[in-house]
């Protein structure tokens, strides 16, 4: 049954892969990092589950490491995808400045922090 | 019962909110929206997994949160885009890093009565996440230049790196059969970390892309693996779109260097060049041309392609490459970038940092879309790109890098080399493309060069 699943699963991400321009590889490449972070979803559980400390620590470590990649990981590519525009909408002089107080994009990922340590304490 | 279906809904929704992100993808414009959608999927999963039931305790877990968050959030907003293969590739470590702990507390957890398939996934997630967590740091350390970029090679280095590999193999196999043994499943871990270490040391800079995609593919895999060890769906799925995506992405830079992957991994290019080819490019000579002269034929050019690698990105030069073109541009002159796969350190270098400073992406084309079109170009302009545009790759077959697809630079009317110096570059390939008679050279560091070209084509 899991294995249906992941064979599934890899078809489905060669299908959508392959239509992946090489101008997003890098992209590509951060996002499903990202993505695969989702191991952080066993170690949460490992981190807070009562077996015994070693668990815990275990766990507090994957945790801390996942969730670098959970934020790091989205938080980049979006930065990324930023940059990629059209050529059309306005050539040559306007050239904005890419600072990294980003105000808006940065909403949906900096969300993820207080969400998960809300319903903690 | 309620509650484990309820957690089962979250992660179906997260898993299909994965699977759309990846799927904007195919095209810039949408990209940005589909992935924020996948982040958000993120936090339903994580928020959906606070639920489950084993969870008593949140001291670790927003502790941990907290420190991640901390540490990420750098990571993500202030790293250069010059920086890129290594982030990334440190990204690969972490992600490793935790599919390995799980996999060490899974097994802790069972106390040696571990269900045989489920001691295959875990000494499978173990054995891959070991190998990345140290493979990536390798490339980490050799992309940000304090681990030697060039391959370390010694005698006997592939027996050496396959016997490590079939007795951490053979580790595996015991495993399976007797579990209950954690010295065995130690020492494959300790195997399995050494064996990272080894396999990336002969790899050199520009195999890195090969590399850094394949530590992509691993650390995918062992996430799947976790999810098979502890029977979570949406681990598996997650964990075979990375697999998949860093598979496919290896395979296509393979492709672009016309190399198997047996080869990038175990045939370190560092063999010294044949001497043939050395000696032949001692009879000929370079043109070397002055900025003023480069300008004057920027300046009255049709058609332009720029050739950027990996030289602009430790140039820094991108921004000036921008302002070089929008100059030319303003005077009527049609300005192109040729992409080559393997450009630069990862898939996709050059666009990133040609798109942070500003270059729309319909003018950045790639291999097969430009190739044609040097033939009605005036003038090829190679930025700190060398073995991507060596023709020898299509006409000497005595090359290392016969075979390869290249861009050819060789067809356009005229070709300016920027370049630091005459050394050969990667794995001393001599490059033919320097001695045409239609080759110039402007000698200097790529970003000073530029912008003496900036100033001069405003004089113009």
């Amino acid at each position: 049954m899991e294995l249906y699943v992941f064979v599934l699963a890899a078809f489905v991400g060669y299908q959508v892969i392959t239509r992946v321009p090489p101008l997003l590889h890098t992209p590509l490449m951060s996002a499903t990092n990202a993505i695969s972070a989702i191991s952080l979803v066993g170690s949460l559980v490992l981190a807070g589950a009562n077996r015994d400390s070693l668990s815990n620590w275990l766990g507090f470590v994957a945790v801390t490491a996942a969730s670098i990649n959970v934020v790091g990981g989205f938080l980049i590519t979006d930065r990324m995808l930023k940059m990629f525009r059209r050529g059309d909408a306005k050539k040559g002089g306007g050239a904005p400045p890419l600072g990294p107080g980003a105000p808006a994009p940065s909403a949906t990922p900096a969300a993820k922090t207080p969400a998960p340590g809300g319903p903690g304490r | 019962m309620n509650r484990e279906l309820f957690i089962q809904a979250i992660y179906l929704a997260s898993s299909i909110l994965f699977i759309l992100g990846l799927k904007s993808l195919s095209h810039p414009d949408k990209a940005r929206l589909g992935m924020q959608q996948a982040a958000l999927g993120m936090v339903l999963a994580i928020v959906g997994t606070l639920f489950h039931h084993e969870i008593v305790r949140y001291d670790f877990i927003s502790v941990g949160l907290i420190l991640g968050t901390v540490i990420g959030y750098p990571l993500g907003m202030f790293v250069p885009m010059t920086a890129m293969p290594q982030r990334i590739a440190i990204s690969h470590m972490f992600g490793a890093l935790a599919a390995t702990l799980v996999g060490i507390a899974e097994y802790h957890g069972y106390a040696g009565h571990v269900p045989r398939p489920t001691m295959a996934a875990l000494g499978f997630e173990v054995l891959f996440g070991a190998l990345t967590v140290t493979g990536s740091f390798m490339a980490f350390g050799k992309l940000q230049e304090f681990i030697t970029g060039r391959p370390v090679t010694y005698r006997g280095q592939n027996a050496v790196n396959i016997s490590l590999f079939g007795v951490a193999i053979v580790l595996f196999v015991w495993l399976v059969v007797r579990p209950e043994n954690p010295v065995v499943f130690f020492a494959m871990i300790g195997l399995a970390l050494l064996l990272g270490v080894f396999m990336v040391l002969p790899i050199g800079g520009a195999d890195m892309p090969v590399v850094v995609s394949l530590l992509n593919s691993y650390a995918g895999l062992a996430s799947a693996a976790t999810g098979f060890a502890i029977g979570n769906n949406v681990l598996i799925i997650c964990g075979a779109l990375d697999g998949a995506s860093g598979f496919l992405l290896s395979i296509i830079m393979s492709k672009a260097m016309n190399r198997s992957f047996g080869n990038v991994l175990f045939g370190a290019f560092g063999a010294p060049p044949p001497a043939s080819a050395a000696a032949q490019a001692k009879d000929l000579t370079v043109r070397s041309i002055s900025p003023e002269d480069a300008a004057l034929q920027l300046g009255y050019a049709n058609q332009v392609v720029i050739v950027p690698g990996y030289g602009m990105a430790v140039a820094q030069a991108q921004h000036v490459v921008r302002e070089l073109a929008s100059l030319l541009e303003a005077k009527g002159v049609t300005v192109k970038y040729a992409i080559h796969p393997v450009a630069g350190r990862m898939p996709g270098h050059m666009n990133v940092l040609l798109a942070e400073a500003n270059v729309p992406y319909d003018k950045l084309y790639d291999m097969e879309q430009i190739n044609p079109e040097f033939e009605h170009t005036d003038m090829a302009l190679v930025i700190g790109a060398n073995d991507v545009v060596n023709p020898a790759a299509r006409s000497d077959p005595s090359s290392p890098i016969y075979g390869m697809p290249i861009l050819d630079v060789d067809k356009a009317k005229s070709v300016i080399v920027l370049k630091r110096s005459m050394n050969p570059g990667f794995a001393g390939i001599e490059n033919q493309l320097f001695y045409e008679p239609r080759t110039s050279m402007l000698f200097g560091d790529a970003k000073s060069s530029l912008t003496r070209l900036v100033g001069e084509v405003k004089g113009l």
